[in-house]
């Protein structure tokens, strides 16, 4: 007989996805928005956020009952402790979703910089970076988890190149300069995206195995042994 | 932070290739495991999945039950106690018990505390037994509240005082390990939550092995957990890792109630 408990924690994770999909439409909407310059995607986005917020709480309620009340050991409490990790860089990366959609605001009211063409990539790459280190928590999929971790780099070289790109144009063209530093910022928050992905992958790491990888700390705790 | 007691070079109790069958069925099966000094070990697992019988066979207390039979080895301090040689008497009293209801002898607190070093001891003066009976029954914290009335029966007290009283006796003949079967089984919780807090005390002195079914409490109380299953100590680690991320997958299912 299944445990009531144990429907619980289906209920949990079903909730969670709902968030993580939540957060997935926030960050195309915010980053459409600007790409297409379509001021209304944007504005979803900011208005939405209120939805992701209330998730948070919502999770984390359930989580604390259900550490509170069913004592839950082993893979149940990796799991319930997983999700309380995961909901935090879903809020943050919902909030970056909001910097991008207050950015792309200002900027399509102004003549576009220079044309689209890397951001758009790394956005990509961010996104399929968040749905696939939600597809490995929900599959329990340790290597699509450890695959999301080894995009982070790609997506940091993105945003150098981005970044050394648009300061070169600031420094010909001395007018594009507020432009081009929300330009940078919306590089940096799409990073940040991509830092929460990875710890969401990291998270699910721990839930599936037991092991703790994030800031290499196995191999410290091995070292000082 | 768990602090473990002695180092697993020289453990105080080793098990090794323990069989045991009562009549034809098999009990215990191939144990192997390495107990710390001054440390809490707990066995967990399904009724009958063999825990208390490894408990008992640590004091040859399984030698009670008609038809059983033992092999291998339990080595305490370097000694086999499964040596047909092997004074029992000496044996349960440096490996003491603790049951699931509390047994005081029908006699005084005073005589119950006695009863074992009489026995052990022979007869000494009136001043050194009043010593040990009031060290034993400090060290269970029962001193302050019995001494006025340390020739009352023990028949007569509550259920913690009766349990913490058998804890005591052991104390007063100078067990050094101490195997507790479900000892607070018929305790409520707070009589649960006082006793589990002298079990951490006494791990200063004694070694301590104890079987429950609650296995909030051997998380709570234990240093390193093994758990068993169908006769077979199917895993045995440190316990923060046992409740954390066992390595078996019966473990798992157990302890998360998905079991059967």
């Amino acid at each position: 007989m299944e445990r009531h408990f144990h429907q619980e924690l289906k209920e949990l994770k079903e909730d969670l996805l709902k968030m993580g999909s939540l957060v997935e439409t926030a960050i195309h909407d915010a980053v459409s928005g600007l790409v297409s310059r379509d001021s209304k995607l944007a504005e979803r986005t900011i208005k939405e956020d209120e939805k992701i917020n209330t998730r948070e709480i919502s999770i984390e309620k359930k989580c604390l009952q259900l550490l509170a009340l069913q004592q839950p050991m082993a893979a149940d409490l990796r799991f319930i402790v997983s999700t309380l990790q995961i909901i935090k860089d879903l809020e943050r990366m919902g909030d970056q979703a909001v910097n991008i959609a207050e950015r792309a605001l200002i900027l399509n009211q102004e003549p576009p910089v220079k044309p689209f063409i890397d951001l758009p990539k790394m956005a990509t790459l961010v996104e399929s970076m968040l749905k696939d280190s939600l597809d490995a928590f929900v599959n329990r999929d340790v290597k699509k988890a450890r695959n999301v971790c080894e995009g982070d780099d790609q997506v940091d070289n993105y945003n150098e190149k981005i970044f050394h790109e648009l300061l070169s144009i600031m420094i010909k063209d001395q007018t594009t300069v507020s432009r081009a530093v929300y330009l940078i910022l919306i590089g940096r928050s799409l990073e940040r995206i991509a830092d929460h992905a990875t710890n969401i992958a990291e998270d699910v790491i721990y839930m599936v195995e037991g092991r703790v990888i994030k800031h290499h700390a196995e191999e410290k705790e091995q070292s000082a042994l | 932070m768990i602090t473990y007691g002695g180092n697993l070079d020289k453990p105080k109790i080793q098990v090794s290739n323990v069989n045991l069958w009562y009549s034809d069925f098999q009990a215990l099966k191939n144990v192997h495991c390495s107990l710390r000094e001054r440390s809490i070990t707990a066995i967990i697992g399904p009724s009958g999945c063999g825990k208390s019988t490894l408990l008992r066979a640590l004091n040859r207390m399984n030698d009670l039950i008609e038809g059983v039979r033992t092999t291998g080895e339990v080595i305490i301090d370097g000694n086999n106690i499964l040596d047909p040689g092997t004074d029992l008497v000496t044996l349960r009293k440096k490996v003491g018990m603790v049951f699931q209801r509390p047994n005081p002898f029908p006699l005084s607190i005073y005589e119950n505390i006695v009863f074992g070093p009489k026995i052990h001891g022979g007869v000494r003066g009136k001043g050194h037994f009043e010593s040990i009976v009031e060290e034993a029954l400090h060290s269970v914290s029962l001193w302050d509240e019995l001494k006025d009335k340390l020739h009352t029966s023990a028949l007569d007290l509550s259920l913690e005082q009766k349990q913490r009283l058998c804890i005591a006796r052991l104390i007063a003949v100078k067990s050094d390990i101490v195997l507790m079967d479900e000892p607070c089984s018929a305790l409520d919780p707070q009589a649960t939550q006082r006793i589990e807090e002298l079990i951490r005390e006494l791990k200063k002195n004694y070694t301590i092995v104890i079987v429950t079914h609650n296995m909030q409490q051997a998380a709570r109380i234990s240093d390193e957990t093994g758990f068993m299953l169908l006769g077979e100590l199917i895993e045995f680690d440190k316990t923060e890792d046992i409740f954390t991320k066992p390595k078996e997958k019966s473990t798992e299912d157990y302890i998360t109630g998905r079991f059967g």
